[in-house]
Formats: structure tokens, C-alpha cells, sequence
């Protein structure tokens, strides 16, 4: 194998794992940002992946290859819904943002298999029919170099993750919108006395986190596992908030977090079969990606501050 | 005060959708109350795969109930029946169960299982168990163990005969004694019908990361590999649907998954057509072995303290009975392999050592 086909294997399958971490840390980038610590990232992922495999099996028939695109969309919907219960608690109720983010992820998990059980009678749902295909992207896939690594191969949600990517980031500091979701977060009784409603400020960014990790979670159940279980979605909602803060909150930080994280995912891969790599045990690659995750958080991107006002519910009136 | 007994509320409710989900099967476990039996009752505990993980668990309770059914038995207590294992606390504590509902017998499915076996085996010295797939030294717990290795050797027979690119994928969850079994094993089978082929062995660390399954894949079709066989649990998932998608894209590809412990010509399915993407399976018969144990122990001939193996030989390990993928010339060969293999002709490695001296005497 020599270079060019190592890197031809690496970055279709870093740039399709990192895909649901993308979609998922820009939630969380939404969320903090306005000073909710959203724990439940896990959770609203378990949510979207059963949403979108349950939408996917039934409607299959109806909708046909416009289904997983559908299936993404109600997926959307029922986690911004579902996020609501951790924005009530957080908000309005001024729970422990840590605690509701936790009780939020151990109720998706056992309300989704217990769904399961009662819809299908089993512990895990079918596979699913219709996924996204793989394609070329036509006439940028043709481009020497740049198109085998880049346009061949890939997913149209991959591709849509990293536009998403920029169009956040045009949002939260471009806008007035994206400067006010901002100001709640950094210092909310000064936004609350320029005339922001910080709680509305809070449920928006909460629910587009909720809607952004249900996408996350019906794309890698529809691409990845292809069907629903216990383990589909096991620890990547925590990888994805890993990666917003090794992306110091910033959306194109957390997409580069995770991307990198599945640069280092895939060569761990394949380094096993890379001539001078494969000398080095199993458990060392294996290890790799998380081993460079320490070092680089560690060493080369210095302090990462979150947004001033996180974890800290806003009291009217309180100094 | 109004808030707070809104938060209260809010939080019952949460607490209460975290309980709903563990009920799920708890009717399941009342279903032992019912039904008489004549002598031999015999029971199994699941781990938390559940009993209809599609794997050994269902298996291990076809093997009961084919037993039940043609010995006469009701489902229940003093007949044959289940308990499920929500998590690894459960093991214990539905064993003893099990143990005062008076069963003759009782099995506890999957290694998971062993500390429990071993803890409630010493406690009731006066009981008989079983253990699948793990070994437990006791001299009232029979451990039952397949012999992953000559199955596995079969399924690399069927991929050395039907490589074109002469290079063939394994993909292991974890690097365990267990998986290297079957990758010794399959390693022999290849190399027997074909020793220009070679086998590209990687482990994924996993047996829950689609992901990690899904890239390996990835890397090794576009690396020139047409046949992959799995031994990985859950991240074999991913070879699959990576599979499956290579397909979709290029139906003219010749890419083939091979299938672990059960027949999983399904999983291979590619959606719109009618053929699969997996070749073949390597199934593991728990339900043979289970029904087989449990007719010795009714006819007094409990092997306990032992570890009996099912292979070849006892119909307890073999290839799944979709064909429809292999070619006449790939059947019989795999037939004429089984025979040796159950002759003694050929002793399969099971071990990467073993697998080395068995690689030597190839060459003569």
C-alpha cells in the first residue's frame, strides 16, 4: 500500500465518523453558549437514533429513498422535543443542569428499549432498508488528488455536518441572534437589563441542541449500525461534547475536534495494516486516538474557557 | 414553592420513565409460577443479551424448549423455563431463584455468567448447573464449550475457494483466547484450499462499535480484500452495512461478509433485491448442546466438573444452512472437509501456536 492509498482509505472514514460528532457538538455549542451545560447530548442521540430507525422501518414503503432523509427530520423533531424536559428542569426550574443531563440520558436509553420491546417484541429492531447511499459527488469527485480523498465515497450527511459547521458559525457571531444567545451565556443579568428574555434565550439553544443530536444520532444509526439496540449508541454523545470542548465552544473548533478525533479513529484502524505500524501491538493503536486527545488537550491548545454563566441558572433580580 | 413541587413532580416523572424501562419483561418471570411436571425440570438464565438477542441466548431456549416438548414438559415451574438478566446484578440472585423453584438442572447462558455460576455453585452443593461458553471447576457445574476453531475452519475453507483478489479479511472484537479460536481456525481453513491467499487479521477492541467495524471494512475492501469474516459481536454491524453499501453503490462488486454465530444471511440482505451480502455463517448450535446436556443429565449421566466440547463431530458448530451464495464445488468441498476434520484426519489449530505448527506441515 503506498501513501496515496492509505490516505484514500483514512479521510472517507475519519470525514464518516466524525460526521455524527459534528452534528451533535454543534448542539452542544448551542446550548452551552447560552449557559446549559447539556450532559444529555448521549441521550438526545439514543433518542434520534430509535426515532430515525423506527421512522425508517415503518415508512420505508411509503416514502421509499426519501425516507432517511424524513426519518432525520421527525428524528430532529422528537429530540428537540425530548430536550425540553432538560431545558424545564434546567431553566425554568433551575435544576442541576449535570444531574438533569444525566437523568436525561438514562431515561432515553430505557424508554427507547422498552419501545422497542413493545413494538417489535424483541430487544432490537430490524435493519433498516433504505440508508444513504455512498456516492461520487459528481464533477468534484473527477478533480486529481483532491477528489479520490475528498468527493469519492462519501455520504451527503458527512457533507452537510461540515457546511453546517460554517453556517454556525456565521450564526452565533454574525448575527444579532447568535449575539444575544452569547451574551446569556457569558453574563445573563446584563443581557436581562438590555431586554433579552435570557429563559427564552436558553429554551431556543436547548432545543436546537436537542434537534442537532437527534439528527447526529439518525444519521450513525442509519449509515453505521443500521438497526437499533442497547449498543448503538454507546459513549459517542460524550465524545461529541469532548469534541465542542476540545473546540473551546466554538463551532468550527468542535468540528475540527471532530474531525481529528475521526483522523485518529481511522488510523488507528488502518495502522494495522500500514507496513511500518504493524510491528506495534494491537492495544497501542487502539489506544491512540484517546492517548493524542490528552496530549493535544493538554499540550497544544492551551486553556479552554466555557462561556462565563454555564451551569449557573439565571435568577431575575438576583446580583 | 409552587416550582418546587413542579420540580418535584418533574422529577418523579423522569424517575418513573427510568423504572418503566425495566419492566419491560417482568411478566416473563412470573410465567415460572405455572404448571406441573413429571421428574426432570430443567431451567436457564439469560444474561443481559435477553432472551431473543437473536444469538445464543434464543438459542440456548429453542434447544429447552425442543427438550420440554418431547419430554412432555409444561413451561414452568417444574417443567422447563427462563429467567431473564436485566444486568450483571441479576445473575445471582435469579440463579437462586431458579434454585428454590426446585429445577434439576440449571443453566446460565453466556460467560458473563461465570462468577455467578461459581458463587451460587459453592453455596448449593446439592444442585446441578451448567455453564455455556466458559469453564467452571466444580464438581456440580457442567461447562459446556464449542469448538469455535473447526467451524471457523469451514467458513475459511468456503472463503479461500471463493476469493478472487486472493485476500481475504478477519475482523476479531477482542483480542481474547476466545476470538483467536476462531481466527486460528479460519486462518487453517483459508490457507488448506488455498495458500496463495493472505488473511489480513485485525482486531476492532470492541464488541459494541459499529464505527470501528464499519472503517476496518471500509479499509480493507478498498485495500483489495472480497471476503470478510467477522467474529465481533455488535461492531460487526458496521462490516456489514459497509458492505452493503459498497453494493448499492457498485452492484458488480464481488464483496462478501461472513457471518458468526448464527445464521445472518439476513443482516446481509441488500435492500431492493433479494440477495444478501453474506456468504456464509458460522453457527454455534447452543440449542444442540443444550438439549444434548440436558438429555444426559435426565438419564443420570450429569457430566459435572467437566467441560464437554461441542465441534464438528457433535453437530455443535458448522456452517448456516442459507447456501444460496455457494457454488456446488464450494459445498462439496466443505463436506469433504468436515469428514476429515471429524476422522481426525485434520486437527484444526486453535491456537495462534498451533496455528503455526499446522502452517508448517502445509509446506511439506
Amino acid at each position: 500500500m503506498d501513501f496515496f492509498n492509505i490516505l484514500e482509505i483514512i479521510i472517507p472514514s475519519a470525514i464518516f465518523f466524525a460526521a455524527p460528532l459534528i452534528f451533535t457538538a454543534l448542539g452542544g455549542v448551542f446550548s452551552e453558549r447560552s449557559g446549559v451545560v447539556n450532559i444529555g447530548l448521549e441521550g438526545l442521540m439514543v433518542i434520534g437514533a430509535f426515532v430515525g430507525v423506527v421512522f425508517n422501518l415503518t415508512f420505508a414503503d411509503q416514502f421509499g429513498d426519501l425516507t432517511p432523509w424524513l426519518a432525520m427530520l421527525v428524528a430532529m423533531v422528537v429530540a428537540s422535543l425530548f430536550s425540553l424536559l432538560h431545558a424545564v428542569a434546567s431553566i425554568s426550574l433551575r435544576a442541576d443542569q449535570v444531574v438533569s443531563g444525566v437523568a436525561i440520558n438514562f431515561l432515553a436509553l430505557g424508554l427507547s428499549l422498552f419501545l422497542v420491546k413493545m413494538m417489535y417484541g424483541k430487544g432490537q429492531t430490524d435493519q433498516v432498508e433504505v440508508g444513504f447511499d455512498k456516492i461520487d459527488i459528481p464533477i468534484l469527485s473527477k478533480i486529481p488528488i483532491i477528489g479520490p480523498l475528498f468527493f469519492s465515497n462519501g455520504y451527503i450527511p458527512s457533507y452537510i455536518a461540515i457546511v453546517l459547521a460554517f453556517i454556525v458559525w456565521y450564526v452565533i457571531y454574525k448575527t444579532p441572534f447568535g449575539l444575544r444567545l452569547r451574551s446569556v451565556g457569558e453574563h445573563p443579568m446584563a443581557a436581562d437589563t438590555m431586554g433579552i428574555n435570557v429563559a427564552r434565550m436558553r429554551y431556543i439553544a436547548v432545543m436546537i441542541s436537542g434537534a442537532l443530536a437527534g439528527i447526529g444520532g439518525s444519521i450513525y444509526a442509519t449509515i453505521i449500525s443500521r438497526d437499533f439496540s442497547h449498543a448503538t449508541i454507546s459513549g459517542q454523545g460524550f465524545m461529541a461534547l469532548a469534541a465542542m470542548i476540545f473546540g473551546k465552544w466554538h463551532p468550527l473548533g468542535a468540528m475540527g475536534a471532530a474531525l481529528f478525533f475521526g483522523f485518529a479513529q481511522s488510523l488507528s484502524i488502518v495502522g494495522q495494516a500500514i507496513p511500518f505500524l504493524r510491528d506495534v501491538p494491537t492495544v497501542y493503536l487502539l489506544i491512540a486516538p484517546y492517548v493524542l486527545t490528552i496530549l493535544a488537550l493538554t499540550g497544544f491548545i492551551g486553556r479552554a474557557d466555557a462561556p462565563k454563566a454555564l451551569g449557573t441558572p439565571y435568577i431575575k433580580g438576583k446580583r | 414553592m409552587k416550582k418546587k413541587r413542579l420540580g418535584l413532580s418533574l422529577s418523579l416523572l423522569l424517575t418513573a420513565g427510568m423504572l418503566l424501562g425495566g419492566c419491560g419483561q417482568a411478566k416473563e418471570d412470573k410465567a415460572a409460577e405455572e404448571g406441573k411436571g413429571n421428574g426432570f425440570s430443567v431451567a436457564m438464565v439469560t444474561d443481559v443479551g435477553g432472551i431473543d438477542d437473536k444469538s445464543f441466548n434464543q438459542s440456548a431456549w429453542e434447544g429447552l424448549q425442543k427438550f420440554g416438548e418431547e419430554n412432555g414438559l409444561k413451561k414452568g415451574k417444574g417443567g422447563y423455563d427462563y429467567l431473564q438478566s436485566q444486568s450483571d446484578a441479576d445473575y445471582a440472585t435469579n440463579l437462586n431463584k431458579l434454585v428454590r423453584s426446585k429445577f434439576d438442572l440449571i443453566f446460565g447462558i453466556g460467560f458473563l455468567m461465570t462468577d455467578a455460576i461459581t458463587e451460587i455453585a459453592d453455596q448449593k452443593p446439592n444442585n446441578k448447573f451448567a455453564i455455556v461458553d466458559s469453564v467452571v471447576e466444580k464438581p456440580n457445574v457442567a461447562s459446556i464449550i464449542f469448538k469455535e476453531h473447526e467451524g471457523s475452519f469451514l467458513v475459511g475453507v468456503v472463503a479461500g475457494l471463493t476469493t478472487k483478489t486472493n485476500k481475504v479479511g478477519f475482523v476479531g472484537g477482542m483480542e481474547i483466547p476466545l476470538i483467536e479460536k476462531f481466527e486460528s481456525g479460519f486462518l487453517a481453513g483459508v490457507k488448506a484450499v488455498n495458500p496463495n491467499a493472505t488473511v489480513e487479521v485485525q482486531y476492532a477492541g470492541a464488541f459494541d462499535k459499529a464505527d470501528k467495524g464499519k472503517a476496518i471494512a471500509s479499509s480493507m475492501y478498498a485495500s483489495g480484500i472480497d471476503v470478510i469474516y467477522h467474529a465481533a459481536g455488535a461492531t460487526g454491524n458496521g462490516v456489514f452495512s459497509e458492505a452493503i453499501d459498497l453494493k448499492k453503490q457498485d452492484p458488480n462488486k464481488e464483496i462478501w461478509v461472513i457471518g458468526v454465530d448464527r445464521d445472518q444471511y439476513e443482516e446481509g440482505k441488500i435492500p431492493g433485491t433479494d440477495k444478501s451480502v453474506t456468504l456464509t455463517s458460522m453457527v454455534k448450535r447452543v440449542d444442540v448442546a443444550v438439549y444434548d446436556l440436558a438429555t444426559k443429565t435426565k438419564n443420570g449421566n450429569f457430566p459435572g466438573g467437566q467441560a464437554v466440547e461441542y465441534g464438528l463431530k457433535e453437530d455443535g458448530v458448522g456452517i448456516a444452512p442459507s447456501t444460496d451464495n455457494l457454488s456446488q464445488d464450494v459445498l462439496k468441498a466443505v463436506e469433504e472437509w468436515k469428514q476429515k476434520i471429524i476422522n481426525g484426519e485434520v486437527k484444526v489449530p486453535k491456537t495462534r501456536e498451533e496455528y503455526k505448527e499446522f502452517e508448517a506441515t502445509l509446506k511439506k
